[in-house]
């Protein structure tokens, strides 16, 4: 199962498939493989997306003008997965797609697919019997998102039913770029250490180099989303290129790091 | 729903619970619906309406004679009430037509909240009365631009807010949607409709209506007045939806019509969804029951059988309000209008010894822009 990090801090990044068209996102996610990230998730775009802030918004307008669907992010995975054998790879989603598809039938499709695991960015662990099951049977990992307001029994809770990492929102709020990281993020990674050995990743917010490096200091992985977006936004023609470059930065980040630890 | 709101569900529900039990709570709010919203309600024979569809013996449930001009209020109270117990001082709402962002507003004055009301842009061009009203009343409106700008959109915007202010915000869901406990806790709200009504009629008639008809958005006020009738069995509770303009998805609101079992905004029920999961757009001259879901209780009413859910019309909820107009002077939102193009269809249909009830859940001030431009009346 390859949800590993290899250096410190990993490096998950974001992309919305089908922004501006899936063959770019497929340029876009092989850039970003050989720029050294180590878990990338595959973005289902939605028409609801409450849990993201205006750039994935944007993203996912664009991807639903054509039509991208869960199915064919399925059939990305398993393009990417034949060029790729060590990187993992996540699908994000909402949770009504992979209801529509059908729980074990998107589970089944996506463990042919080469898929490693699965976050519902709307699926509360509490709801989640069904989804489990099927991605046992699957041997799929479910990764949920952990919040600064979840309490302790929640973080527990969450921490049981993920596989692969834990992702720790960063603060309260949508997806997308800060200023500054809140103080939310340590206080959350602390808390989630005293109930999991799993790694967790950072997410929320972290949108450059001097961030990433930062949250490398508390927590075991970053998670690059808004940022990724946005380059690909800003970048039309040179979609793959730009964010290659981008992704270049970050990991020059943890292979400093990581040279400096050892 | 979001992981970060979950630790807020948990505590409104738990705060909902206590309060529930707790006889000065209940005793503020019944004076608050008493004295300052206008309950009880009246139930207003509609005799000339009867004699000109000649059937059943029709009745009116009023909660167009609240204060603020709809049933919205009775949740609004409940909700600030509960605000109030836990500390926060600042309230967000959705609106569609504007009559749950008016009564938002309303309490919020009342209570002296910080107030902020998220509402799509095309409902805001519908409902301008409206949006004027929510401003005097000192609250800031946000216009939502995303999707089809109505309902659904604002809900989107209005959790997104929630979502990064939860700490300090309540948000104040205007509808039997949305994540446990809202679904409950509303629907809870608004059983004073059913209560008055049940009592009303069985004074005015003594017996029971053979049917209870309401118009069905969210479905906050049919929850309400069918609630107490559920188990009376041979009353039949029929609800409305959004026929809007045809059949082909995004031109109406009727989930059960094109809808299929589905997750919209921490709710699972019926939605109007497309092969893939995307949630359609909608229409309706109604902004109020313009939304792609529907409440959950009402999904689980209709697949038991208890409740049935048919649609009207834009068309049909038009000739209604006129026809409720010039028969009984009351002019009815255009919500309501849907339920009364009901009643003009079943009426003519039952016995004349049957009584049937309408809820008339708001009255149709705001929408006199859109009739004045759907309506020829010269």
């Amino acid at each position: 199962m390859p949800l590993s990090f290899y250096k410190r801090p990993g490096l998950v990044v974001y992309v919305t498939c089908g922004d501006p068209d899936l063959t770019t996102t497929r340029d876009v996610v092989l850039a970003v493989i050989e720029a050294g990230a180590d878990v990338i998730e595959l973005g289902v775009p939605f028409s609801d997306p409450v849990a993201d802030g205006p750039v994935i918004q944007r993203a996912s307008e664009r991807a639903l003008k054509h039509g991208t669907c869960l199915a064919q992010v399925l059939t990305l995975a398993a393009e990417v997965r034949q060029h790729a054998q060590s990187t993992g790879l996540v699908v994000f989603s909402y949770l009504n797609p992979i209801l529509r598809m059908g729980m074990e039938k998107f589970c089944l499709v996506a463990r042919h697919a080469g898929v490693d695991g699965v976050l519902v960015t709307d699926l509360p662990v509490e709801e989640a019997d069904e989804y489990l099951s099927a991605m046992k049977t699957n041997d799929l990992a479910p990764v949920f998102l952990a919040a600064p307001t979840s309490p302790d029994a929640r973080l527990k809770r969450i921490a049981q039913a993920s596989l692969g990492f834990v992702y720790a929102v960063s603060r309260t709020g949508v997806t997308g770029a800060r200023q500054q990281l809140a103080s939310d993020a340590q206080k959350l990674v602390r808390r989630l250490r005293r109930v999991t050995k799993l790694p967790v990743a950072v997410g929320f917010g972290v949108s450059n180099a001097e961030q990433f490096e930062e949250v490398g200091k508390f927590a075991d992985a970053a998670v690059v989303g808004s940022a990724i977006v946005e380059t690909i936004e800003r970048n039309r023609g040179r979609e793959a290129a730009a964010v290659g470059e981008f992704v270049k930065k970050l990991s020059a980040v943890s292979h400093q790091l990581s040279g400096k630890a050892s | 729903m979001p992981e970060t709101l979950m630790a807020a569900l948990d505590e409104l529900e738990h705060e909902y619970e206590k309060a529930k039990r707790d006889p000065k709570f209940q005793r503020r709010l019944e004076e608050l619906l008493r004295t300052y919203a206008g309950r009880p309600t009246a139930l207003t024979f509609a005799r000339r309406l009867t004699e000109k569809l000649g059937g059943a013996k029709i009745y009116l449930k009023r909660e167009d004679l609240l204060h603020t001009g709809a049933h919205k209020i009775n949740n609004c109270l409940g909700q600030a009430l509960l605000v109030e117990r836990m500390g926060k001082r600042r309230v967000i709402a959705e609106t569609g037509a504007g009559q749950h962002g008016v009564a938002t507003a309303t309490v919020c004055a009342l209570l002296g909240f910080e107030c902020v009301v998220y509402m799509g842009t095309e409902d805001m061009r519908r409902q301008e009365l409206n949006v004027f009203r929510m401003r005097l009343l000192g609250a800031e409106v946000r216009g939502v631009e995303s999707g089809s700008r109505t309902l659904k959109d604002a809900i989107n915007e209005a959790m997104r807010d929630w979502v990064t202010n939860v700490r300090t915000t309540h948000y104040l869901l205007g509808s039997v949607l949305g994540a446990h406990p809202y679904p409950t806790m509303v629907r809870d709200f608004h059983r004073v409709i059913g209560r008055e009504a049940r009592g009303q009629i069985l004074k005015a008639e003594g017996k029971l209506p053979a049917a209870v008809i309401a118009c069905v958005g969210g479905g906050s006020n049919a929850i309400g007045i069918f609630y107490e009738f559920i188990k009376d069995g041979k009353v039949r509770l029929i609800g409305v939806e959004a026929g809007g303009r045809g059949e082909a998805l995004g031109d109406h609101a009727a989930r059960f019509r094109g809808g299929s079992p589905g997750v919209l905004q921490g709710t699972y029920s019926y939605v109007l969804q497309d092969s893939a999961g995307q949630i359609a757009t909608t229409h309706s001259v109604s902004a109020g029951l313009d939304y792609p879901s529907i409440g959950p209780e009402h999904a689980a009413l209709r697949d038991t059988g208890r409740a049935e859910y048919v649609p009207a019309s834009d068309a049909e909820a038009l000739e209604a309000t006129t026809l409720l107009a010039r028969t009984e002077g009351i002019i009815p939102a255009l919500e309501s209008a849907h339920a009364v193009a009901e009643v003009v269809k079943r009426a003519s249909k039952m016995k004349k010894s049957d009584v049937v009830i309408v809820n008339i859940s708001g009255r149709g001030d705001k929408d006199i822009g859109i009739m004045r431009e759907s309506l020829s009346l010269e």
